[in-house]
């Protein structure tokens, strides 16, 4: 059996555990646990160690998708998280400006881990105060080439046209790559 | 969709960086402090900008600034003004020879970049972009290419950061140095230095200095500085020094030595995640 992994990364209250368990087969294993800190209590409980949510596509093929703890003082976990990823995703709650910052931060500490292709999914695209994703582009100084996608977490074809887009440009760089 | 947040989070450079780059048409509010201004944008070109709530009949206010109107013409054109807008005004103190079209022009462009200068050391604030408001018929626009703009707000903003530190505190009183008089007589003061200089007194703090003239805190602080530097005056208490800096924990992130290549996975592999993705 071949296994293979995605992370799906961004800053706290991204919307990263709703990504997965939009498409996960199996409930999302979640270590989540109630919010301690004040200052992070948006939502009742986070995710402290990871996600994990699996998608098999045959006998001999998996699929897995773990999401990283979104709180800084985990963020040892990423490291470990990312080791063998094929790729990545970086959410980012469009709606909320002052995770921008951090979203950034992530996406160039999951860059220097590995040098997989990823994407950029601007998530909560259905809310009214959402940034569009061509601001985020620039807010975020992404190049031309890394995909900013249009994302709803809770959308499971929003979910998937995230992931399709991830595995369509990990093609392109083993396309590359053999060339 | 709506662009809104904090500066904060966003730099004014950041801003009008996004605008430029994205050839955005429309208005920028941001509030601070009490304050609000506002600039307007035509496929990311500034066209104007005002302070405050009104941003009608400023023309007359702009040309007493720049020097082109006296104080006293200032008050009578603005009188008569009542009910025109400020491209009816211009023509009329053009027609009369008051001022020339050039004179109105260089008036209004040095307006609009003051206004946003002084934005770029607003570190707090409500933005709000609001996609395609532009100012009424009748207000005077003109076209300022951002970049420019943006190179001469970061340098002012690195003034203001050297000039932040050196006097980090404005709830601080100053009081004239031994002999100052001797002094100010070698020495050429603008208008808002003189001003200042009428306020120093161990009772007024900077900040009420400031008020008082209606300064922002980078001017009084450009000002005083100045005038600390030339040994005119000197702090009736000492501020305290700035608070340092807690060390950005940029760094705590572990980092491997050596990035890592991706996994060994075919091309068939990849095609058979597509295809059960797109099942799902």
């Amino acid at each position: 059996m071949q296994a293979v992994k995605m992370v799906i990364t961004g800053p706290f209250s991204a919307g990263k555990t709703e990504f997965i368990g939009a498409v996960s087969e199996i409930d999302v294993v979640s270590t989540e646990r109630k919010i301690s800190s004040a200052a992070e209590q948006i939502k009742e409980t986070t995710t402290v160690a990871m996600d994990f949510g699996r998608i098999t596509v045959g006998d001999d093929l998996v699929l897995y998708l773990f999401g990283t703890p979104g709180q800084r003082r985990f963020d040892f976990m990423w490291d470990i998280l990312s080791q063998g990823m094929l790729g990545f995703v970086v959410m980012v709650d469009s709606t909320k400006p002052e995770t921008f910052r951090e979203a950034k931060r992530i996406l160039e500490t999951f860059e220097s881990y590995a040098s997989t292709p990823y994407v950029v999914a601007a998530n909560k695209q259905d809310m009214e105060d959402a940034w569009e994703p061509e601001d985020l582009r620039i807010i975020l100084r992404l190049r031309q080439e890394v995909k900013i996608l249009p994302c709803v977490a809770t959308d499971k074809e929003s979910v998937k046209n995230v992931l399709l887009e991830l595995l369509y440009s990990i093609l392109e760089q083993l396309d590359q790559n053999s060339q | 969709m709506a662009l809104k947040g904090n500066l904060r989070d966003f730099s004014t450079t950041q801003l009008l960086n996004l605008i430029n780059l994205a050839r955005k048409t429309g208005t920028l509010t941001i509030q601070h402090s009490g304050e609000s201004a506002h600039m307007s944008f035509r496929e990311g070109k500034l066209i104007y900008a005002y302070m405050g709530d009104n941003d009608n009949n400023h023309l007359a206010i702009i040309l007493q600034h720049s020097g082109k109107l006296s104080a006293e013409q200032a008050q009578i054109i603005q009188a008569h003004a009542e009910g025109k807008s400020d491209k009816q005004l211009g023509h009329l103190l053009i027609t009369a020879g008051r001022v020339t079209q050039n004179d109105i022009i260089q008036s209004v462009r040095q307006n609009v970049l003051d206004i946003v200068y002084r934005l770029f050391t607003w570190v707090e604030g409500i933005f709000r972009f609001e996609a395609n408001k532009l100012p009424s018929p009748g207000h005077i626009t003109i076209p300022i290419d951002l970049e420019s703009v943006i190179m001469e707000g970061s340098r002012r903003l690195k003034e203001w950061e050297v000039l932040q530190e050196e006097l980090p505190d404005l709830d601080v009183s100053l009081q004239f140095t031994d002999r100052p008089d001797a002094r100010l007589r070698n020495i050429n003061l603008t208008v808002e230095e003189w001003r200042v200089v009428s306020f120093v007194n161990p009772r007024n703090t900077i900040r009420q200095i400031a008020k008082a003239n209606n300064l922002s805190e980078f001017e009084i602080r450009r000002i005083v500085y100045g005038m600390l530097q030339a040994g005119l005056v000197e702090f009736v208490d000492r501020p305290k020094p700035a608070p340092v800096a807690e060390a950005a924990d940029q760094g705590r992130r572990p980092k491997r030595q050596a990035v890592e290549q991706p996994p060994d996975v075919k091309r068939s592999v990849v095609e058979r995640l597509i295809d059960r993705i797109k099942s799902i």
